[in-house]
């Protein structure tokens, strides 16, 4: 029996050693280091804005970008309050006016490791083959802990895997962190997962336990982006490029789109933001790949047929037609695609039909491309370097083929080709800066910033612009349009014709403005929408930020910064996609344009469950 | 999941008590309490058109009925049969009683017969412990059962004495 004293009468005056100040900050003690914090923050936040560091499993916060998931259920961030009978989650917990606080008491410790001793008795020992490994935040916490052995055996968990176009589900690896079932809930408007069952059975899952893809998840990968395990992970298409590769028969050509650049080097541990364009295009060809191209290409192209049909619409309203649909909404990102496709079914005739650079990319790859090298379509594999698991789906899409052949064969994410080059035994650091092939590797500056939030619209309005209004542009950088804010808007004056201009990042964002939309509240004449927060630069598919939102603001930087380096930063003086006219697609809009480079949508709103 | 087409009276009974809780996602769990209280159970097409009524993902919907015990998404008898296994009843026999209804009914805790009379389950505490096991059927409370009463309370409900309410 062990007794226990609590002094009851402890009034909080009493823990008070401090003086009561009037402004809104408290005192307290952290680890004997005294500390002043505003009214409000956490134990956690105190601590990590000193620079105390309380290790943490289930708690996640991208600061300055309103998302946290600070459930409190997983307890490993458990720290010793003096006066108080319990361990405190210092997450959820306030700190106070004169607490005093120890983070690593040896009392603290034994319950933190066998808080994740506990953790791990219900998780499948799979490391050595787990695609998390290396960067699962449990596999760090055990080692951390020191856990050597679990003394705690019991049941484990044995739930069915999931596999979708892009997107894995591994449920046993779930420790109920329930951060995925917060960005797919809160931040995406989604609502796909959430946490069912209760007690050992407890699980995140879709209704019903079926399979991702008989619900109306978006493949946007912010689930698998902030899961601290290998209960989500992507579709690895490596095997299958592997396999291309080393086919003598094929002819392998890649792409990489815009945001990859900005991110890629932080596998290879650079400072996140660092540009590594050159070194990127020189691994590919260490690879093996027979053309290294450039999605930003194929971004210059969306720009010249989606501006286009902009300005077409736009001319048409302005003529009085009243069957022309405004505002214009972007139609890059397939995450957003299969959202509107699903949520927004009445108004899949408001995005532009203009496809994704991916596609875009895929379709000219297949025909114009082909045709000049003289290859089948057949023995000409496409693979696309993408921030995003979206792509994955996007690309086995049926109306993305011919008589069975993809345009796109396989995407594979930022995360994928890193692994690839390590796998390769590429000294990446060492690599030289290579330029990118003709002629589908040719961009403007205006490709470049289609991986940020923004920056579409922007390449969209210099192209637009000029085309517009038949003159040059002053100044090239839209700072109106740029930042991190979810919902952004603008107004662009096209020689003397206001161009109402809305932004919306993360699906959430999205859902509202399309909201807006619908009850007439808004009134735009273009939209850019992108999935995922940041745009593709926080995209599923990229280095995991491990909740660091700097990570994203760096990659933003960096794509800017690429495109003022560049000459050409407008998408329409693009010397190849010019030539790509002329030789072949005629103008924007053409026939042959419609034929390769726009698509339609679905009505998903009831189909996503099949009949059986 | 097969699909059941949901009845006129079903989709009327799930609109009805929605605009009752004035379509409040709040009012989840009492939506669904009177929804099954009124059909009996809540299958998958429920839980979509409560979803939409409400205006919530029905993720959040199955999350809360796999939760709650008390939710059922498979058809109850017509005699849904409660054995409390509360630290009370349970130290007083409980789990022989639930054993020899299983026995009788040749079902399991979960399960319904296969005529649709019984259903079987056991739950916690109904705050009746000084009559010690407890059993219920339908509203009704049985106290101080044995494996021996087991027999006798089955047939009262095939009699129908339980159906006249």
């Amino acid at each position: 029996m062990v007794s226990v004293t609590i002094n009851v009468s402890l009034k909080p005056s009493a823990l008070c050693k401090f003086p009561e100040k009037m402004m809104n900050t408290i005192q307290l003690k952290i680890d004997n280091k005294e500390l002043e914090v505003p009214k409000g923050t956490t134990i956690l936040d105190a601590a990590k804005r000193n620079g105390i560091h309380i290790p943490t499993l289930c708690h996640m916060k991208l600061h300055d970008m309103n998302i946290e998931n600070k459930p409190g259920g997983c307890r490993v961030c458990v720290v010793d309050v003096k006066g108080r009978r319990n361990l405190a989650p210092a997450c959820v917990t306030e700190a106070e006016n004169g607490m005093e606080i120890d983070t690593h008491s040896m009392r603290v410790i034994n319950a933190r490791r066998t808080l994740t001793e506990l953790i791990i008795s219900d998780h499948p020992f799979e490391c050595l083959t787990c695609a998390k490994s290396g960067n699962c935040e449990l596999q760090q916490l055990a080692h951390d802990m020191g856990i050597r052995e679990i003394h705690f055996e019991g049941d484990k968990s044995t739930y069915r895997k999931d596999t979708s176009p892009a997107i894995i589900r591994d449920p046993d690896k779930c420790i109920m962190c329930r951060r995925c079932e917060m960005m797919c809930n809160k931040i995406q408007t989604v609502g796909v997962l959430s946490a069912i069952n209760r007690g050992f059975m407890a699980v995140v899952s879709p209704p019903f336990e079926e399979n991702l893809d008989h619900s109306v998840c978006t493949y946007c990968g912010q689930c698998v982006a902030v899961c601290p395990t290998g209960a989500l992970t992507e579709v690895d298409h490596t095997p299958a490029v592997i396999r291309a590769l080393s086919d003598p028969t094929k002819t392998v050509i890649v792409q990489t789109a815009p945001a990859v650049r900005a991110a890629l080097g932080e596998e290879f541990g650079l400072e996140p933001g660092t540009l590594v364009t050159g070194k990127m295009a020189a691994a590919l060809r260490r690879l093996g790949f027979h053309f290294v191209f450039d999605t930003d290409f194929a971004a210059d192209l969306t720009i010249m047929e989606e501006g286009t049909e902009l300005l077409d619409r736009l001319q048409r309203h302005l003529n009085g037609d009243q069957t022309v649909k405004l505002p214009i909404l972007t139609s890059c990102c397939p995450a957003w695609v299969k959202f509107f496709e699903h949520q927004f079914p009445t108004m899949i005739d408001i995005p532009s039909s203009a496809k994704s650079p991916q596609q875009m990319f895929g379709a000219i790859a297949k025909t114009y491309f082909a045709q000049k090298q003289n290859i089948n379509r057949n023995d000409l594999v496409v693979v696309s370097i993408m921030p995003c698991l979206a792509k994955k789906y996007e690309c086995s899409r049926e109306e993305f083929s011919h008589d069975g052949n993809p345009d796109v064969d396989f995407a594979l994410s930022t995360r994928e080709l890193a692994a690839l080059i390590k796998l390769a035994n590429i000294d990446f650091h060492a690599l030289p800066d290579e330029d990118f092939d003709h002629p589908l590797g040719e961009s403007t500056g205006a490709g470049v910033i289609f991986g940020t939030t923004g920056g579409v619209i922007e390449a969209a309005v210099r192209t637009a612009y000029e085309l517009q209004t038949g003159k040059t542009l002053q100044r090239i950088n839209f700072e109106e349009l740029r930042g991190m804010e979810g919902i952004r808007d603008a107004t662009i004056d096209f020689d003397g014709l206001p161009i109402r201009i809305g932004i919306a990042h993360g699906l959430g964002n999205a859902r509202q403005l399309l909201e807006d939309i619908k009850s007439g509240k808004s009134h735009y004449h273009a939209i850019e929408i992108m999935s995922c927060p940041g745009g593709c630069i926080g995209g599923g598919g990229q280095p995991y930020h491990h909740s660091n939102s700097e990570i994203l603001k760096a990659r933003q930087k960096a794509l800017y910064s690429e495109d003022e380096a560049k000459t050409l930063r407008k998408s329409h003086e693009n010397p190849y996609i010019i030539k790509l006219y002329e030789e072949f697609l005629g103008k924007p809009m053409s026939h042959k344009a419609h034929q390769l480079l726009h698509t339609g949508y679905f009505d998903r709103s009831t189909t996503f469950v099949e009949e059986d | 999941m097969p699909k059941i087409k949901l009845s006129e009276y079903a989709t009327t009974t799930i609109k009805e008590v929605c605009a009752s809780f004035n379509h409040n996602e709040g009012e989840l769990i009492n939506v669904l309490h009177q929804v099954q209280h009124k059909l009996g159970y809540l299958p998958a097409e429920v839980q979509e058109l409560v979803a939409i009524e409400l205006n919530i993902p029905v993720a959040k919907v199955y999350g809360v009925v796999t939760f709650y015990s008390f939710f059922t998404m498979l058809p109850q008898g017509e005699n849904p049969i409660s054995v409390c296994m509360g630290t009370a009843c349970y130290v007083r026999g409980a789990e022989q009683v639930l054993d020899e209804f299983r026995r009788q009914l040749k079902i399991d805790v979960g399960e319904t017969s296969a005529d649709g009379k019984f259903s079987l389950n056991a739950l916690r505490c109904v705050g009746a412990c000084g009559l010690a096991p407890v059993v219920m059927v339908g509203d009704r409370v049985h106290g101080r059962v044995s494996p021996s009463d087991v027999k006798k309370i089955l047939a009262e409900c095939k009699d129908g004495c339980l159906t006249h309410n």
